[in-house]
Order: structure tokens, then sequence, then C-alpha cells
């Protein structure tokens, strides 16, 4: 059963160097393509660091690979991912009218990807 | 290493907003590369270490190399056959071509958006409502006791604002730097800048509005019912504590950061801040100052604003500026498929905007400037290196306090700079259209 959680996107320092290197290298793909997940919500979904997990939002989904956080740094429920390509598609183009899509509490549906 | 090595001092790094001028540069002239960057933080030396001069194809126009002559030409008639085209971007670049980009949306009759309006553009429109009370970063280093860092990340992000204007830097009414300043920090989750903090508070998500209306409250003598423990997963005993240092210290800052903008509510939460500052003012000296991202995004709102009157999300369609987020933003023309032609200035909406955007992006004719490749120029009709600002260009960026600074160079490149190719693509848009494009409704 996939379960809601709350999806922060934004900036960290490995996305920034890596983003000097190239947005196309590999380094910030990688990290651009990790999830950073409370340890005790991994746990409960049967998930350890560098498992994949599917992330799906209302406007789309993504596959990314999942990291643990302990719980003084990431509350239950809320998960972390460095901005990027990964990060867009499950943003909604609707901004309310401001210019701005939501990009950071995006509500996603996260289940474990086992094939 | 090579000998042949020179020193650049008091270069300035434009990977963030805090636009550092101290930077000394080691450069290898025969590796064309930087190997030192003495001052810089680890994003600036990350900055200065892989922008070196690449062997790159001067130019692709679909998807083949060409000459950058080639790559105007193409450029300059897809923007003079557009009906609807975007220039977009424009806060990795220097405000000399900011105001080509300006100068070209003015002449097609063009929709004219910085990344801004992803970025701080809430804050834009929240400024218009409510006013700012701000300062330069110097007068923050130099006088303020009490700083509060709401919805941002500063030590990943922008590493210098601790430690270069603001918590530990000593200033001259803050003798003992760090001992003289209380500093809390508020957040929805406990990121490394809490480290720093004496207090952080942890929001619940989308909370934010309602605790900053509480901070009002409570500044202005209101009671505040206990529940908004619940609420918010800040306890009122927390709150008042806060609100009562706010009203105590001599000189305070609100720094605010896209936790605010980027989410639910977006003007309104940041709106709510600008207005807990002015009220501080009732009390105190107290200013608020949106920490920007890119180098050179506060010159673009500079720039645009004294071209045109308004920040980001201007339209010249009618041949005056029209000003209206969520009509003129990219992000909302891209979704609605309004467009029809994008002119991308150092920015990766490829990347970075909605899939419906994006898409959108792909089906039009794309222009991009950028030094090195992004997923925009991937797909772009017309895709032309230009070299980097503050490496290789100079020129002027404006920090994010609004204060000029002038660029210098480290290392030569044989790439065009972006105002190069923009003053060139406007000087072969005006010989393709005679002139400014006139309205529809004057030219028939």
């Amino acid at each position: 059963m996939p379960e809601t959680m709350t999806l922060i996107g934004g900036r960290s320092s490995r996305q920034g160097t890596s983003l000097c290197v190239g947005k196309l290298a590999g380094e910030y793909v990688e990290v651009a393509s990790t999830v950073e997940m409370n340890a005790e919500d991994m746990a409960r979904l049967g998930l350890k660091d560098n498992d994949r997990v599917r992330l799906r939002s209302a406007a789309g989904e993504v596959i990314v690979r999942c990291k643990a956080r302990a719980a003084k740094e990431l509350p239950s429920g809320l998960l972390f991912i460095a901005y990027g390509p990964l990060s867009s598609r499950l943003m909604a183009s609707d901004t309310a009218g401001s210019g701005m899509p939501i990009s950071k509490n995006i509500e996603v549906q996260v289940e474990p990807v086992t094939e | 290493m090579s000998d042949n090595t020179h020193i650049v001092r008091d270069a300035t790094c434009t990977f963030c907003g805090c636009v550092c001028d101290d930077m000394h540069l080691t450069v290898d002239v025969a590796a064309n590369k930087i190997t030192k960057a003495e001052n810089a933080c680890v994003l600036g030396r990350a900055w200065f270490k892989e922008h070196g001069i690449e062997n790159r194809p001067f130019a692709l126009v679909a998807g083949r190399e060409a000459s950058t002559e080639e790559a105007i030409e193409e450029a300059a008639q897809i923007l003079a056959r557009a009906r609807f085209p975007v220039i977009y971007g424009l806060s990795d670049t220097t405000c000399e071509a900011q105001r080509q980009a300006v100068a070209i949306a003015d002449m097609i009759g063009g929709n004219l958006d910085t990344t801004t309006s992803v970025c701080h553009g809430p804050s834009g429109i929240a400024f218009q409502g409510v006013g700012e009370s701000t300062a330069t970063l110097g007068e923050i280093r130099n006088r303020a006791d009490l700083l509060v860092f709401w919805g941002g990340n500063p030590a990943e992000s922008h590493p210098r604002l601790f430690t270069r204007y603001a918590v530990t830097a000593k200033g001259m009414y803050v003798p003992n730097g760090r001992k003289d300043r209380f500093v809390a920090l508020v957040d929805v989750r406990r990121t490394p800048s809490a480290a720093v903090a004496d207090l952080f508070l942890q929001v619940k998500p989308q909370r934010d509005f309602e605790v900053l209306w509480a901070l009002r409250a409570l500044v202005k003598g209101r009671r505040v019912d206990p529940a908004i423990e619940k609420l918010t997963g800040v306890s009122l005993a927390t709150l008042e504590d806060l609100a009562g240092r706010m009203k105590r210290c001599r000189y305070g800052v609100l720094f605010f950061g896209m936790g605010l903008t980027m989410t639910r509510g977006r003007h309104f939460n940041s709106g709510a801040l600008l207005a807990l500052a002015t009220d501080l003012n009732e009390y105190t000296h107290f200013v608020a100052k949106p920490v920007r991202g890119h180098g050179n995004v506060t010159g673009a709102d500079n720039v645009v604003s004294w071209q045109t009157g308004f920040p980001f999300g201007v339209n010249l369609s009618r041949g005056y500026p029209r000003f209206n987020p969520g009509e003129f933003t990219t992000a909302d023309l891209l979704g609605r498929g309004e467009v029809d032609a994008a002119l991308i200035v150092a920015a990766d909406p490829g990347a970075n905007f909605p899939q419906r955007a994006i898409d959108h992006l792909r089906s039009i004719p794309v222009i991009v400037l950028d030094p090195k490749p992004t997923h925009t120029s991937q797909h772009a009709r017309v895709a032309i290196t230009t070299a980097t600002y503050g490496i290789s260009v100079a020129g002027t960026v404006y920090r994010m306090d609004d204060v000029s600074v002038t660029l210098r160079t480290a290392l030569p490149s044989p790439y065009p700079s972006d105002e190069e190719v923009l003053t060139r693509i406007k000087a072969r848009v005006r010989e393709l259209l005679g002139g400014n494009r006139l309205p529809a409704a004057r030219a028939a």
C-alpha cells in the first residue's frame, strides 16, 4: 500500500557543487534522483539506503533512490529531494495566478519499487 | 599545475546572491583553469574550478554544429517570425546582457520574464502590497543583534551569508560577532543551518503563515490561543519568547527563503513576514531581506524594473509594458501552451519547470544561450555557447541587497558574451522587422 507523505524540494551543498560540473553529468543526476526519507518511515516500508521508490503526485510520477535521515533531521512523513528534472515532474503547472508552481510541500504517494 | 600562473585579486563569485567580491584566484594559464579560489565557500570553489574553458561547439542549430554567426541568424529569424515569443532566464548573466534582452523583447513585442518568477516572485508581489523595510548586507553585518532565518538553508545554499555578512561576522556595533547576536531559524526540517541557531522553530509544513500571524499578534500585545501549537508545531511559550526578543533587540533582521514563496500561500506568506517587520518598527529597528539564489537575479529585477517599470512577468505586445503574474509569467505561458518561441538566457526551464510547461517548450523553436549544455539546450533549435560571467566576462551584477558589484575576468574565453550575442541578435531582428514591431491593432 502506498503511503501519503509530503515532499520538499530544495537545495543542498552537493547539488550546488555538482551543478557546476554540469546538469547532464553523473553526480548531478545522482544527487537530483535521490530522495531523503525518515529512517523509521523507511524501515516501515521495508526500504534500505539506495532502494528504489516510486513517488506519485497529482501531476506525475518518478522513480528515485532513497536515503535514510534521522528523525531529528527529517520528521516522519516528510521527504526531501534536491531540485532537478525529477522533482519538477511532480510539480503541477497551475500557479494560482502567482507565476510560481508549488515546488515545496507536494503531497506524494510513496511505495517501494520491487520489480 | 604549470609554472605559468597568475593571481587575480578581488574577483567576484557569481554562484549565489551573496556575490562575494573578495576572491583571490590562482589561474593556470596553460591549462585554462582556475586552480584555487581563496576565500571561496564550497560552492564558490566548485564554481571557479568547473568553469574553465571547455572545448565545446560555438553553437548548435537543429543539433548540428554551427558558427555563432549562423546561430545568431537563425535565432533572429525565429524571433522575427514569432507571434508570441517569450524571453526568459537572465539571472546568471550581466546587467549589460539583461538590458539587451529587454530591448529585444520591446522590439518584438514579446513577453519578458526572469527566474525571479519561480524564486522570490511572490515576494516581489508582496513588496508591492506591503512594502519593504530593507538594508544592505553591510548594515546588517555592522548592526544586527538579532537574526531570524525563515524558510531557508543558507549553510548549504549561501554559506558565506553566515560568515561574511551576518551570524559570525564582527561589526561596528557587534564587535564580538556571534556572541553579540541572537540567531533563530524557522523551517519544516532541521537543516545544517540549525547548527548556528540559538533557537530552532520546527514548523509543520504549510503553517508558516499561521506562525507569522501569531507573532504579529504577540508583537502587538494580543492574546494567542495556546492551540497554536497543535496547528503549527510551535508552542505559544516559544512564540512569546521570540516575539519578546524581536521587540527588545536593537536591530533585527528577517532573512527569508523559498520555504515561504514556493509553498501554499506564496505571496501571502512573504507579505505576512514583511508586515511583521513593519510591525516591529513600532518598537525597534527591523528589516526584512529575501535571500536570493542566482548570482544576478537581483540585477534582473533591477534592470527589468528600470527598463519597463516592473520586475518580472512583463508583456510588451501592446507596445507598452504590462505586469501580471500568472498571466505573463513563463511557467504559466508555457503550461497553457500560449507562446510560440522562446529565447532562454542562462536558465534551465527544461529541468526546473512543471512537466506540462516542459512539454510545450519542446514543441516550439527555442534559442538557448548558456556556457554549458543543459536540459533546455538539449532540445533547443538554437544553442549558443557563451562565456561565463564573472570568470570570462566583465560587467555589472547586483548583490541580493541591491548593491551593484563590478566583475573582473580571470580566463580569456573564445566564446562570446551573452551581451555580445544578444546585441547582434537585436541588430539582426531590427533589420528583419525594420524597427520595433507595431502592435497588431495599430498595424492594421
